[in-house]
């Protein structure tokens, strides 16, 4: 049986190897570059019925940031919605015959927990400023600084293997059954696995957005959007 | 077959069975608390049920690292080299 934990490489550029998921990721990328773009030249005031459904997943995400972070989501619409959509689509890109969701493999998945990170420094250090993000982390007391530094690796870990053991598994099992049953048995599967995909592009959002809600608040604890947000 | 992969196989459907009980015990409790309030409160079902969403995703990550342990176990196992 191939191992979940690896990635098979499809071809070489020069001596690099290129991996399926970075195909995949590539082509989804792709295709929502394209729609975008082909959507944005034919923007008008009266929306069309794909402009309208495009408006309404900006709505969602935005009210959504507006509800878990209790701040104005302008600044944080581009980065929450990306991933947003980009793990959605990924997910769902299983659809497509003979695809494998580049986020069933664990170097995707690190990549996006690893941006996650990132972008808790990035924004932490624009609210507060270095000495403010900094100071974060002995909060309550000095003491927790330790727990504080391990809690942001541990997290963004979680963050990986939620992702990444959810959408593998549910590949995973998708071709055990269809290697025991055969053709029409892992449909239903397919079905749930639709459903936790949804459900898991949207928790990583939400978490994102806890995680840097709490940094933001906490450094710069002076800003009206001070409220201590759920993690 | 040597001794170390029988253990390695035995402990990963170990590994997997036990880790999934205690999640299972956990997202039950959940759930059964969200239907309470909704019953009560089903004006604020939409805020509960996305708690509830986020929540089980959280329960349930215990029950995948452990099957992510047993892949590793079965898979990557650092001393079947």
């Amino acid at each position: 049986m191939i191992s979940p934990l690896v990635s098979p490489v499809l071809f070489h550029v020069g001596s690099i190897p290129i991996a399926e998921p970075v195909v995949v990721t590539w082509g989804v990328m792709a295709a929502l570059m394209a729609g975008g773009l082909a959507l944005r030249r034919r923007l008008k005031l009266v929306p069309s019925s794909t402009q309208a459904a495009c408006e309404l997943v900006v709505e969602a995400v935005d009210s959504q940031i507006r509800d878990t972070m209790r701040v104005d989501p302008t600044p944080y619409r581009a980065f929450i919605g990306t991933l947003f959509v980009f793990i959605f689509v990924a997910n769902w890109s299983s659809l497509v015959p003979g695809v494998t969701p580049p986020t069933a493999r664990l170097e995707t998945d690190a990549a996006l927990a690893l941006l996650v990170f990132l972008a808790v420094i990035w924004f932490g250090v624009k609210a507060g400023g270095v000495r403010g993000y900094l100071s974060t982390f002995a909060t309550p007391s000095p003491l927790m600084i330790p727990l504080n530094f391990v809690e942001s690796l541990t997290r963004t870990f979680s963050l990986l293997i939620r992702l990444f053991g959810n959408v593998m598994s549910g590949v995973f099992v998708i071709g055990l059954v269809l290697s025991l049953a055969g053709l029409v048995a892992p449909i239903p599967l397919m079905a749930l696995d639709l459903l936790t995909g949804a459900v898991q592009a949207y928790i990583f959002a939400v978490l994102a957005m806890v995680f840097i809600a709490g940094a933001v608040a906490e450094a710069a604890p002076e800003s009206p959007s001070n409220e201590r947000t759920p993690s | 077959m040597n001794w170390i992969a029988a253990v390695s196989i035995a402990s990963a459907a170990l590994a997997v069975a036990f880790g999934a009980i205690g999640p299972a015990l956990g997202e039950g409790r959940a759930v059964a608390a969200a239907m309470d309030a909704i019953a009560r409160q089903p004006e604020a079902a939409n805020t509960i049920s996305r708690t509830l969403f986020v929540g089980l995703a959280m329960i349930e990550t215990m029950a995948i690292y452990c099957l992510v342990i047993a892949l590793l176990l079965l898979f990557a196992n650092p001393l079947l080299k």
